[in-house]
């Protein structure tokens, strides 16, 4: 049995899973401190459902936490960069493009050294190892020990940055250190700037996984825990103390992964209507369909693989106003239980119309009797339309295709949105993203640019996949369940030997779950 | 003349990849580059030719390669400083002032950088007035002027001068050498008097690219239709709306090809348009027909924000808009369509400007 857990701004959702039946779910306010938060939500559903704790195979946690101490700046470890490319990149050093208050939060200690690849493996300039011991020198004598190491065109071959990562732990012990070429793409500024994010982010995370493990432990579960990545797979306790940064974005992709298991379907659109917005995404073959262009997290250009979900200022808090007539992008949100008419509050939203439609019937209906049929109505024409755009932005063809609708705000939807081929509304539709949560697979990546002079173009995709695979199997996937789930193939210009960047990602079951 | 700051770095960027058509590399490294050296050297003067005299030299400066390895393996700073410097000391005479060679693109403001760097003004023109794949697509090409004395230089310090007897064959020998210095060179190249240029350059790019730029980012802020508000700005045509249902690439004698297919949406359903590229896109294909080519830009705006969209960005479920925007004059002429008309390309079709279909 799993424990599915995310960890929303306004929300923190449970679920209890045996196999691939949801036995319990529960639903409670986000609280300041992430693990009190954790734990009462373990303590409701353990007791509710009596569960023998022992039972478990594990707990999966989705988590806004870090992706929070970003954006508000706060929480982040000063530290150091130490780029290796001299004499390239010089014009542009590291940290060049972030937001002043961020970068000088974390401080601009940057080093830059020689090394460094050419596209084609050739090295720029050699490895100076007494180079790096004067900079590691430098950043001991600062007291810095988070350190992101950066190095051109390491994703092809990480070798110097491996080796600076030792001379560095030689002269700094207990460095807290994140090599660039184990979270990022091609796009050296992208790449690094992920890096120096995770390496600022460590010190807070091996405390926020600390906190959780000992939540779990006061409850006496015993089984591992994970954390959901942004590409709806998992990565285990130890892993997520190293890099924080992958979890961005995970509450958006453990929604869709979550509808996509309720609704057994592949291929859908996903429907997620929360208290302040609806994000709508795309599900190919089971997982979210991915942003194409560099992220912006907290004014900083990274380029992870983020879901491409459109958001729209409509939810079950939305405020409603006649004359002219408006719904969202103003909220109660959370207050919604307090706030909303039929909660005897005094806010008219959209959960209040639904309500007086007579769709639902939620608090005390007598307290919208007085709400006009007509308004009500055009009200409801109006949501209609919000979301049929929204969907229809983010369709790929005409063809219709069916669409699923989750989040505790579904019942916004009561009626078929235009061009679904069928509206699919899964039980337990309200905690898809804890659901999500529980059942994320395992996966591995490659990313790398190969020279089709020199292979194949099948034999080159064969050797991605097989890569990308054994990353899945060492993070923890049962090799025989491993599938390959995308494949992108992007010719470099200019190059000779007809050079193609192939990125392969491969995810399986969690073994032993 | 006037004061190019930081502020317009984003806007002339912005603008250059509506110019870019599709290519050109990502502005993003060269407007870090450009703003990096306003930060460090003071902001950079901007001139039109006529505020020159005559026989003044100017020599463009720029990035050449692969988009792809400019995104990790960036700059030293000096290589194209030494390029620029190298063709002056050459051709022995005092170089005035540098200016874009293509006005989409990374190479818009790349240029801004060497400014910036050695105070000299930089000029309100350029040699295409868009984006264009090889070394002698440019204007100046039909006008004699030659690319060479022309340099090359990479971050290790070596530079290489070369005197050819044609601009295409500078393109040959470069592009080997580009290679050897790792895909990406810094270059300088088309030294030319300011007379020449009035003749010879696309003047007024960078003003446009600014205004496109500005265009887009206030259509953003004040929630307008983006894509209308840009095409007005461009003088551009609306051929398409629709959703991107699949991109093929190829690599082809090193070069980013590809087809990218859009089925229409609004007006447009039931259509199906198709977009050709060889690093920037060449012409739009709608039922099997060509209904624009080069030399005319053909561009694609994200419909909600009308952002440009390079071919390397394309991809399955954008919702775009397709505009074609009139070329410059000169790219019409005989000798203009002999180097960049889409027979050239390889369309057995004659170059009909897409006012005439879309006017």
């Amino acid at each position: 049995m799993r424990i599915g857990i995310d960890v929303g701004g306004t929300n923190t959702d449970a679920v209890l899973m045996d196999g691939t039946k949801v036995i319990s779910s529960t639903k409670s306010p986000t609280t300041q401190n992430v693990s009190e938060g954790i734990t009462k939500a373990l303590k409701t559903i353990i007791e509710a459902t009596q569960l023998d704790v022992s039972k478990l195979d594990g707990v999966m946690i989705g988590t806004t936490h870090f992706t929070n101490a970003v954006v508000e700046r706060r929480r982040l470890t000063p530290t150091a960069c130490i780029r290796l490319g001299l004499p390239a990149t010089v014009c542009l050093p590291p940290m060049v493009d972030w937001p002043d208050d961020l970068a000088e939060t974390i401080g601009r200690n940057y080093y830059l050294a020689h090394g460094g690849h050419e596209f084609d493996g050739r090295e720029i300039s050699a490895f100076d190892p007494d180079e790096i011991r004067g900079i590691a020198e430098q950043i001991k004598a600062k007291g810095l020990n988070a350190i992101a190491i950066s190095s051109v065109f390491s994703p092809v071959n990480a070798v110097f940055e491996e080796k600076t990562a030792e001379i560095v732990k030689e002269v700094i012990p207990d460095a807290n250190i994140t090599l660039s070429s184990t979270i990022g793409r091609i796009g050296l500024l992208e790449r690094e700037n992920a890096a120096i994010m995770n390496a600022c982010l460590r010190e807070l995370a091996v405390k926020t996984v600390s906190g959780f493990k000992q939540a779990l432990r006061d409850m006496n579960i015993t089984a591992p825990f994970f954390i959901s990545q942004n590409d709806g797979t998992l990565m285990n306790a130890d892993f997520a103390a190293d890099y924080p940064v992958l979890t961005f974005a995970s509450g958006p992709t453990n929604s869709m992964r979550g509808a996509a298991f309720l609704s057994g379907l592949k291929d859908a659109i996903v429907v997620d209507v929360g208290g302040t917005t609806t994000d709508v995404g795309v599900l190919q073959q089971g997982f979210p369909r991915v942003a194409a262009m560099a992220v912006d997290i907290g004014g900083v250009r990274t380029n992870f693989r983020m879901p491409d979900t459109l958001s729209i200022g409509l939810g079950g808090g939305s405020l409603v106003e006649a004359e002219p007539l408006k719904v969202g992008p103003q909220s109660v949100g959370y207050e919604l239980i307090t706030k909303a008419k039929v909660f005897g509050g005094d806010t008219l939203t959209t959960t209040d119309i639904i309500v007086a439609a007579g769709h639902e019937d939620i608090g005390d209906k007598s307290k919208v009797s007085d709400v006009d049929a007509v308004f009500a109505k055009a009200v409801e024409d109006r949501i209609e339309e919000m979301v049929n755009v929204a969907v229809d932005r983010m369709k790929t063809s005409a063809t219709a295709m069916p669409v699923i609708v989750v989040g505790g705000g579904s019942i916004l939807i009561q009626r078929k949105v235009e061009g679904a081929s069928e509206m699919i509304k899964p039980e337990h539709f309200a905690v898809a993203n804890a659901i999500g949560a529980a059942i994320a697979q395992v996966g591995g990546e490659t990313d790398r640019i190969f020279a089709l002079a020199e292979m194949s173009r099948e034999e080159a995709l064969e050797q991605a996949k097989r890569e990308a695979t054994e990353r899945a199997v060492s993070a923890g996937a049962k090799a025989e369940t491993v599938e390959i789930v995308d494949v992108e193939e992007v010719p470099l210009a200019y190059l000779p030997g007809n050079a193609t960047r192939i990125m392969v990602k491969a995810v399986g079951d969690l073994a032993g779950a | 003349m006037r004061i190019l700051t930081e502020s317009n770095i984003e806007d002339i960027a912005l603008g250059a990849a509506v110019l870019g058509t599709g290519g050109g590399g990502d502005p993003y490294i060269g407007k870090l580059m450009a703003r990096q050296a306003i930060r460090d050297y003071g902001p950079v003067e901007l001139y039109t030719l006529d505020e020159l005299s005559d026989d003044d030299l100017i020599v463009p400066t720029a990035m050449m390669g692969a988009p792809t390895v400019m995104v990790e393996k960036m700059p030293n700073g000096d290589d194209i400083i030494n390029a620029f410097k190298s063709v002056g000391k050459y051709i022995g005479k005092p170089i005035k002032a540098t200016m874009s060679i293509e006005a989409g693109g990374l190479n818009s403001v790349v240029p801004l950088y060497v400014a910036a760097r050695l105070r000299l003004p930089f000029v309100d023109c350029d040699g295409m007035g868009r984006a264009f794949p090889e070394l002698q697509m440019v204007t100046h090409s039909i006008y004699g002027i030659s690319s060479t004395p022309f340099a090359m230089s990479d971050e290790r310090g070596n530079t290489v001068l070369m005197e050819t007897v044609g601009n295409k064959w500078t393109e040959t020998f470069a592009r080997s050498v580009t290679v050897n210095m790792g895909a990406m060179s810094m270059i300088a190249l088309y030294a030319a008097t300011v007379k020449e240029l009035k003749e010879a350059a696309v003047q007024g790019t960078v003003t446009l690219a600014e205004e496109i730029g500005k265009t887009i980012r206030r259509a953003r802020v004040q929630e307008a239709d983006p894509v209308k508000t840009v095409r007005e700005a461009v003088g551009g045509f609306e051929i398409f709306k629709g959703k991107i249902s699949d991109v093929a690439r190829r690599t082809e004698a090193g070069f980013a090809k590809g087809d990218a297919f859009i089925e229409g949406i609004d007006d447009y359903s039931g259509q199906k348009l198709e977009i050709n590229f060889q690093n920037e896109h060449l012409a739009a294909t709608i039922d099997g027909k060509v209904a624009v080519s080069v030399p005319d830009l053909i561009t694609i705006l994200d419909i909600d924000t009308g952002e440009p969209i390079t071919t390397e960005a394309m991809r399955y479920g954008y919702r775009v808009a397709v505009i074609g925007i009139p070329c410059d004059k000169r790219w019409r002429t005989e000798k203009g369509l002999e180097l960049v008309g889409p027979r050239y390309f390889g369309y057995d079709v004659d170059y009909v400007p897409v006012e005439e279909r879309y006017g």
